[in-house]
C-alpha cells in the first residue's frame, strides 16, 4: 500500500513540473568508444523521450548499440574505453550526463532501474536472495537490516514468488531461471523506480516463463505506472509489451513509431526487412512452403568509417542520395524515420 | 508408404544415472528420455519442440548414438542401429549427422574452415586427396561461402557465416539424415532467415531428412513437416504441422502456443492460456501426468493415472486423460 501512495504523490510532482507528464527524455546522446587509438561512434544522436506509463520497445540486431543506450541512461558505459560525447538525458530537472558520480548514485535504483538478460551472472552467488534485494533498499531508504529484509520479503510477493519468507533465505543457485529472473525484477523495482530498463529480460528463458515475466511486467506497469523500456530482438515481444517501437541499426535510430504503425506501415527498408525475416506462426500454412525474406549482408562494421546511411549498403532500395547521411525525418506525433525516401514522395504515402 | 521411412524411433528411453546424495543412498535416476516413438519419412523434417531440459537435444544425440540409449529401438533404413558394433556405426555415421546451436563452440578454434569441412572427408577416407579438395570447394559454394574464406580461422567468421561451415561439415559425407539441434537459436533475427532458407534450399536439392530440434515454434512451423512436442522426457503431442498449430489438442501444446508473444493485436487482450510455475525435475516426477502440476484443467485423474499418447483423429496423437 505505502507504495502505491508514494508513487502516486511522485507522479503529482511531476506533473506540475512538466505538463506532458514526459519522465525522461534522451536529446542527441552519443557514445563515442577508443578502440585501437581510433575513434569509433557507437551511439549516433540517439533521441527519444518517455511518458509516464509507457513502454518503448527497442528493436533490432546484436551490435546495433540497444544495450550501449541503456547503459547510457544508467551511465554505466564502460569506461575506458567509452563515454558519453554529446547529448542529454532529462530526467525531471535534471541533466543526467552532468551530475556528479555520487549524485549518480542515487538516481540508479531509486529513479532508474535495471534488469539484465542473464539473470544468473547478474546476482551474486555467495549472498542470499534476500540479503541482495535488503542491500538495495538500505542503499536508497532509511533501514534496519531487518526492516530491509521484510520489506525484501514483501517485493518478493509482488513478483509472485511462492514462499517468499523461505526463498529470502536462499542463494541463486538454488533457483530456476525464471525465479531468478523474478529476483531481478524484484530488486530492480525494490525502491519504485521512474524507469525500469529491462535488457533482454527473457532471452535466457522459455517461452512459457518468458510469457509469466511479460504478464509480470504488465501487472506491475498498470499497478505503480512505472515506465519500461524494453531491449529485445523479437518484435512479438515488442508487439506484446510496447506502446511504442524505435529501431536501432548501428548506433543510429532509424526509426520510431507506434507498435500499430512499425507493424502495418515501417518506412525504413530496414525494418520492413527486419519484421519480413522473423517466421511468426500462423494458425493455417499454405501447402507450398515460402522462402522467408531476408536481408542480405551483414551488420556493417564500425570500425570501418561509415559514410552515408549505414544501412545503404544491404540496401534494396538505394538512391545516390543515400552517400549522405540522412537526417532523422519527422512525421509528426513522435513518428520518425531516418531515410531519404521517406521524403515527400510514396513511402509516406504507404505509411500514413 | 512403409518403405519410405527412413528413420524409426520405438520407445526410446536414456536415463541417466546422476550424483549419489549421499554415500548410503543409491544413485537417483534422470529420466532424461523416456519412452520416445516416432517416425520420419524421407526427404520429411520432424520437429521436436518443447522447453529446455525436456530431452529434445538428449533424443537427437540419442539416434546418433552420441548417447547411449537405455532402451528402445532406431532402425535407420531398416538397420538396428542400438544393436551396431562401433566398426560398422562408424560407417553408418556417413549418413546421419548433426549441426548443433552454438556455432562458436562447435568449431575448432586452430583449425582453418577448410580443414574442418574436409575432416569428416578424411576420417571416412573418401576418394583421393585432391577429389577431396574438389569437394571442399563445392560445399564451400553449396552453403554461400566463397572459395577464398577456406584459409580462414573460425573466429574470422561471423556467427551465421560459422553455422554454414558448420552445415557444410555435416553435408561432407552426403548424408541422408541430418539432426540439427537448434541451429538458428544463437543467431540474430536477419542471420536466422538466411540460415533457414539455406536449410529449406538444401533439403530440396538434396533430398535430406531433418529432426529439427527447437525451441522457437515460428521456426519449426516454417521447416516442418510433423511436430511433436516434448515434456519431461515423454511426446505430449505429434501431428501434421498444419493440424498441430491450427488445432491444438494438448493442454502443454496450446499454453506454449498462447505463451509465443504475437505481433496481432487480437491475441494481446485476451488473459490468455498459461503453463503455471516451473517445469518439474526430471529426476523427482510428479505422478500421473507429468504435466498436472501445470495444467489449468487438471483433473483427479490426471494426478492418478499416466495417460498414453493415442490417436485421438487419424494422424494427430495426443496424451492426455481429456
Amino acid at each position: 500500500m505505502m507504495h502505491s501512495t508514494l508513487n502516486y504523490a511522485g507522479a503529482e510532482a511531476l506533473q506540475t513540473l512538466n505538463p506532458e507528464n514526459t519522465v525522461l527524455e534522451v536529446e542527441n546522446l552519443c557514445v563515442d568508444f577508443k578502440v585501437r587509438g581510433k575513434i569509433v561512434h557507437i551511439l549516433s544522436n540517439i533521441s527519444f523521450n518517455l511518458s509516464r506509463g509507457e513502454t518503448l520497445g527497442i528493436i533490432g540486431e546484436s551490435g546495433c548499440g540497444k544495450s550501449m543506450t541503456a547503459l547510457a541512461l544508467m551511465r554505466m558505459v564502460p569506461s575506458p574505453p567509452g563515454w558519453i560525447s554529446a547529448g542529454r538525458i532529462l530526467m525531471g530537472d535534471e541533466d543526467l550526463t552532468q551530475v556528479s558520480a555520487k549524485r549518480m548514485r542515487t538516481v540508479r535504483g531509486r529513479q532508474i532501474s535495471m534488469i539484465f538478460q542473464e539473470p544468473m551472472t547478474s546476482l551474486n552467488p555467495v549472498y542470499t536472495v534476500g540479503n541482495q534485494i535488503a542491500e538495495t533498499i538500505r542503499c536508497h531508504k532509511e533501514r534496519s537490516r531487518s526492516q530491509a529484509l521484510e520489506e525484501a520479503v514483501e517485493m518478493l510477493r509482488v513478483v509472485q514468488i511462492p514462499n517468499p519468507e523461505r526463498l529470502v533465505r536462499e542463494y541463486p543457485h538454488q533457483l530456476s531461471g525464471g525465479m531468478r529472473q523474478r529476483v531481478m525484477i524484484a530488486m530492480a523495482l525494490a525502491c519504485e523506480p521512474k524507469v525500469l530498463i529491462a535488457d533482454e529480460p527473457t532471452t535466457a528463458l522459455d517461452v512459457t516463463i518468458q510469457a509469466q515475466i511479460f504478464d509480470l511486467l504488465k501487472e506491475i506497469q498498470e499497478a505503480r505506472g512505472t515506465c519500461i523500456i524494453l531491449i529485445t530482438h523479437d518484435f512479438g515481444a515488442v508487439a506484446e509489451m510496447a506502446d511504442r517501437v524505435m529501431v536501432m541499426y548501428a548506433g543510429h535510430k532509424i526509426e520510431e513509431g507506434t507498435v500499430d504503425e512499425i507493424r502495418n506501415g515501417a518506412c525504413h527498408p530496414y525494418t520492413k526487412g527486419l519484421l519480413q525475416c522473423m517466421p511468426e506462426i500462423k494458425v493455417d500454412i499454405g501447402e507450398k512452403r515460402e522462402r522467408l525474406p531476408e536481408i542480405p549482408g551483414t551488420v556493417p562494421d564500425l570500425l570501418r568509417d561509415l559514410i552515408g546511411c549505414p544501412f545503404a549498403p544491404r540496401c534494396p532500395f538505394k538512391i545516390p542520395k543515400c552517400k549522405e547521411l540522412p537526417p532523422s525525418f519527422d512525421l509528426g506525433n513522435k513518428r520518425a524515420v531516418k531515410c531519404w525516401l521517406v521524403r515527400g514522395d510514396t513511402h509516406v504515402k504507404e505509411s500514413a | 508408404m512403409k518403405n519410405n521411412i527412413l528413420i524409426s524411433v520405438d520407445d526410446l528411453k536414456v536415463h541417466f544415472k546422476v550424483r549419489r546424495p549421499s554415500m548410503f543412498r543409491p544413485r537417483p535416476i534422470l529420466y532424461a528420455v523416456d519412452g520416445v516413438s516416432f517416425n520420419i519419412s524421407r526427404g520429411q523434417a520432424l520437429g521436436l519442440v518443447g522447453e529446455s531440459g525436456c530431452g529434445k537435444s538428449t533424443t537427437g544425440l540419442a539416434l546418433l548414438r552420441l548417447v547411449e540409449p537405455t532402451n528402445g529401438k532406431i532402425i535407420f533404413d531398416g538397420i538396428d542401429l542400438v544393436s551396431l558394433e562401433s566398426e560398422s556405426l562408424r560407417a553408418m555415421r556417413r549418413r546421419m549427422q548433426i549441426v548443433f546451436q552454438d556455432p562458436y563452440s562447435s568449431l575448432n578454434p586452430r583449425q582453418t574452415a577448410g580443414n574442418i569441412v574436409r575432416d569428416p572427408l578424411d576420417i571416412q577416407e573418401v576418394g583421393s586427396p585432391y577429389d577431396r579438395d574438389a569437394r571442399v570447394s563445392e560445399l564451400f559454394s553449396l552453403v554461400g561461402l566463397g572459395e577464398r574464406q577456406k584459409a580462414l580461422l573460425p573466429h574470422q567468421f561471423s556467427g551465421g557465416q560459422r553455422q554454414r561451415i558448420c552445415i557444410a561439415r555435416a553435408l561432407a559425407l552426403n548424408p541422408d539424415f541430418i539432426v540439427c539441434d537448434e541451429p538458428v537459436s544463437a543467431l540474430g533475427v536477419a542471420i536466422q532467415a538466411q540460415i533457414l532458407n539455406l536449410l529449406c534450399k538444401l533439403r530440396d536439392e538434396l533430398g535430406l531428412t531433418y529432426l529439427f530440434i527447437s525451441h522457437d515454434l515460428a521456426v519449426v512451423q516454417h521447416i516442418c513437416d510433423q511436430v511433436a512436442v516434448m515434456y519431461l522426457g515423454k511426446i505430449v503431442e505429434k501431428a501434421d504441422c498444419g493440424k498441430l498449430f491450427r488445432n491444438p489438442r494438448h493442454p502443454y501444446t496450446q499454453a506454449l502456443l498462447a505463451s509465443v508473444p504475437s505481433r496481432s493485436l487480437i491475441k494481446r487482450k485476451a488473459k490468455r492460456l498459461r503453463a503455471l510455475g516451473d517445469i518439474p525435475n526430471p529426476i523427482n516426477r510428479p505422478s500421473g501426468c507429468y504435466y498436472h502440476t501445470r495444467c489449468s484443467y487438471t483433473k483427479e485423474e490426471c494426478k492418478m493415472k499416466k495417460p498414453e499418447l493415442i490417436e485421438k483423429i487419424p494422424g494427430h496423437w495426443v496424451a492426455c486423460h481429456l
